[in-house]
């Protein structure tokens, strides 16, 4: 009964320390829906990572509070810091992701002062820049791709390891960036900026009545301001980029590349294990490299054998004979509700796991407390590499 | 927690309120209470619609139906009468309903889509998408039948998690720095209307862990702030306290009578000649006494650890509701117990 003791008994097991150790992966990615624990699963393999020898920099997007104290993440100044308190030759730096700011410096170190000065300003730059959908994924994007290159450049690390945003669905960090950058970059844009220009000539001249249908609409539905905002905007980048586009189609390959590697977070629960099928499917689909799946807060028991049912009846038995045997009967009913647990975790893990044959899977274990330090993280690795 | 209370003069802790907003951290299980605070407030006999905005298609699966179209679809009856309708709101039919309600303008919708019109407003404009959702479930709280009454008596919404909560339903300020004239605005205005008055209250779902907790407290920061009406605070998967509280205490520290424990367990029928029976031998009666410490006793670090936070939310003085675990998680008849629940509790 041996194979009972594991929660996905059929899987492929994950081995992360030849992951981590592998001085050919250079960038790792961790991607899954919100509140599967990626921020902790993120740095738990960074300091693993870093205490195994690696030269390590963690980006993460919404640390607890106390995880970020404890990894030095108090100084926001959108810049890698030392962690302290990392043992063995290999160095951790983090870094909390800033998305305004991320935006703001690429504006900054992509035009003259006074014009990057001039498209602060702006309305309708400081909204996208600030709330706009796909702009956290948009930039996470883009700090990735300025710490690899840095991190070739000038040496200082060996390995990045990213967090990705808390979206409702773990395909937006693919998604969203291209979006954005093709919207930014696209027709509608350019159309939207230049009307009078788009009278003059021949195919646009054609088309003119239909832009002036919606940009009639979008002026009465969101005012003219809105318009005027934009064209200054589009103005003033127009020059400027090399294309939202073009920026967020090089980020996209990198994440293509050879030594990057994804891997899929996900509790056992249904709705988390099902966004993390779409995203295993469409790393597939777009020869992004997966390294396996990290199932966190996996419940546990020692003696599997002892079903729930049997458990709970057992203790019923204790309950009905008043002899005093109250201690037994609560701590069976705390085996039967951990079995029922576990079984319904098997029975989705398995489902996952019939589904994508070939994924290799690595496990953590439900902990009673919540991961707030090193030491904590640590135990969070050991468990991560302790694969059977 | 409020008092369980007589049905026939139920005073409930929302009356007056017809939209209930229910975000909490992404895990806490928003989607499941959403649809059974519905099932609650259906109770008895009223008609209640739930919607969602964020296109994950959750109602759908939680009350066991197809994926739902953008029109209201029956999902589920209530005890003592009552209907649940559920609505999945996505914001470019949201957006062309709104085209063509205003300016006759849906058959442009397609050119406009074209275009990429659609999607500049619905994903890329700040605030656009979020008054169009917020504004088609202000649509239904308003929304009135031919005998001049209110077709829902509640509306329910799966809101976006709590870190985003304030800013969506905040879309006045969302749109006041782009949109300072033309309908959106006015739209903005009128969600404000519903939204920030007492016919609205934000409910927040949290576990009994410190992340969620942490959330819920800086997500009522931010709605008090933002002038919004906070409601209650729902316990999710609560824990049952299954060990006294000597027995707590002994569990954490290891030490509970394991000879009590062996002897017991053969009393029960579960443990013969030393080993658990069914096992071949192979499990002995020390593994399964081991095992059920070590659970007791994790169990116990989890009770303590609950009842940390729990004190960390009593200090938000809101309202508080408990729902428990579920071992065996949330099918349709679950919902209906979890939907008891809050309704005794005076939730609904």
């Amino acid at each position: 009964m041996s194979f009972a003791r594991e929660v996905v008994p059929r899987a492929l097991s994950l081995d992360i320390d030849a992951l981590l150790d592998d001085r050919g992966v250079r960038v790792v990615v961790c991607c899954g829906s919100g509140g599967v624990g990626k921020t902790t699963t993120a740095a738990a393999l960074a300091l693993r990572a870093a205490e195994r020898g690696r030269r390590v920099v963690v980006l993460t997007i919404d640390p607890a509070r106390r995880l970020a104290q404890s990894l030095g993440l108090t100084e926001l100044d959108n810049e890698p810091r030392p962690v302290a308190g990392v043992d063995g030759t290999g160095s951790l730096d983090a870094m909390m992701l800033d998305m305004k700011r991320t935006f703001d410096e690429f504006v900054e170190a992509n035009a003259d002062a006074e014009r990057a000065a001039t498209i602060i300003a702006n309305p309708f730059y400081q909204s996208l820049s600030s709330s706009f959908a796909g702009t956290q994924e948009y930039m996470a994007m883009e700090k990735l791709g300025q710490l690899r290159n840095r991190s070739e450049a000038e040496d200082l690390w060996d390995l990045v390891v990213v967090d990705t945003p808390p979206s409702r669905s773990a395909l937006d960090f693919l998604d969203a960036p291209r979006r954005l950058g093709s919207f930014l970059d696209g027709r509608f844009l350019r159309i939207l900026a230049a009307p009078a220009k788009a009278g003059g000539r021949g195919l646009a001249r054609m088309m003119s009545a239909g832009f002036g249908m919606f940009t009639g609409v979008l002026n009465r539905l969101l005012g003219a301001q809105v318009l005027t905002d934009i064209q200054i905007f589009v103005a003033s980048v127009d020059t400027l980029f090399g294309g939202f586009r073009q920026r967020a189609d090089e980020t996209y390959q990198m994440l293509q590349a050879p030594d990057t590697r994804f891997v899929v977070i996900a509790a056992p629960e249904r709705d988390a294990l099902r966004e993390a099928s779409y995203f295993v499917d469409r790393l597939e689909a777009d020869s992004m490299p997966l390294a396996g799946l990290v199932l966190n807060r996996v419940q546990q028991t020692t003696v599997p054998e002892l079903a729930s049912s049997a458990a709970a009846a057992a203790a019923e038995r204790l309950e009905q004979d008043a002899s005093g045997h109250s201690t037994t009967a609560a701590l069976l009913r705390i085996h039967a509700d951990r079995a029922a647990t576990l079984d319904r975790q098997r029975r989705l893990a398995d489902r996952f796991t019939s589904v994508h044959k070939t994924i290799e899977v690595a496990t953590v274990p439900a902990m009673a407390s919540d991961v707030v330090d090193l030491d904590g993280l640590r135990a969070v690795g050991t468990a991560l590499a302790d694969h059977v | 927690m409020a008092a369980a209370k007589d049905d026939d003069v139920r005073d409930v802790d929302w009356d007056g309120v017809r939209l209930h907003v229910v975000s909490g951290k992404g895990g806490t299980g928003k989607t499941t209470v959403a649809a059974a605070l519905a099932l609650a407030l259906a109770t008895g006999g009223k008609k209640v619609l739930v919607v969602e905005v964020e296109g994950r298609q959750g109602l759908a699966q939680i009350f066991d139906v197809p994926p739902l179209p953008y029109a209201d679809r029956k999902v589920a009856v209530a005890p003592g009468g009552g209907e649940v309708y559920a609505l999945a709101i996505d914001p470019e039919e949201a957006l062309l309903e709104y085209l063509e309600m205003f300016y006759n303008l849906r058959v442009a919708g397609s050119a406009l889509r074209k275009m990429g019109a659609i999607d500049f407003a619905t994903t890329i404009a700040p605030g656009v998408r979020d008054v169009l959702l917020t504004g088609k479930a202000k649509e239904a709280v308003r929304r009135k039948g031919k005998d001049g009454k209110h077709v829902y008596d509640a509306v329910v919404m799966d809101a976006p998690p709590t870190g985003r909560i304030a800013r969506f339903l905040n879309v006045n300020s969302e749109v006041a720095g782009l949109a300072r004239t033309g309908p959106i605005r006015s739209q903005a205005d009128a969600v404000m209307e519903v939204i920030g008055s007492r016919l609205t209250a934000v409910h927040l779902v949290t576990l009994l862990e410190e992340m969620p907790v942490q959330e819920t407290a800086d997500g009522v920061a931010e709605l008090q702030a933002a002038k919004l009406p906070v409601g209650g605070v729902v316990v999710n998967q609560m824990r049952r306290p299954l060990l006294s509280a000597a027995d707590q205490t002994k569990a954490r520290k290891g030490h509970l009578d394991t000879e009590a424990l062996a002897h017991d367990l053969a009393a029960a029928g579960l443990v013969k000649g030393g080993a658990l029976v069914g096992s071949h031998g192979a499990v002995t009666v020390d593994d399964v006494v081991r095992a059920l410490v070590v659970e007791g006793a994790e169990h116990a670090e989890r009770v303590a650890l609950e009842q940390r936070e729990r004190d960390n939310l009593e200090g938000l003085h809101r309202p508080t509701y408990e729902l428990p675990f579920l071992p065996d998680g949330v099918d349709l008849s679950s919902l209906y117990e979890l939907a008891e629940l809050l309704h005794r509790q005076g939730m609904a």
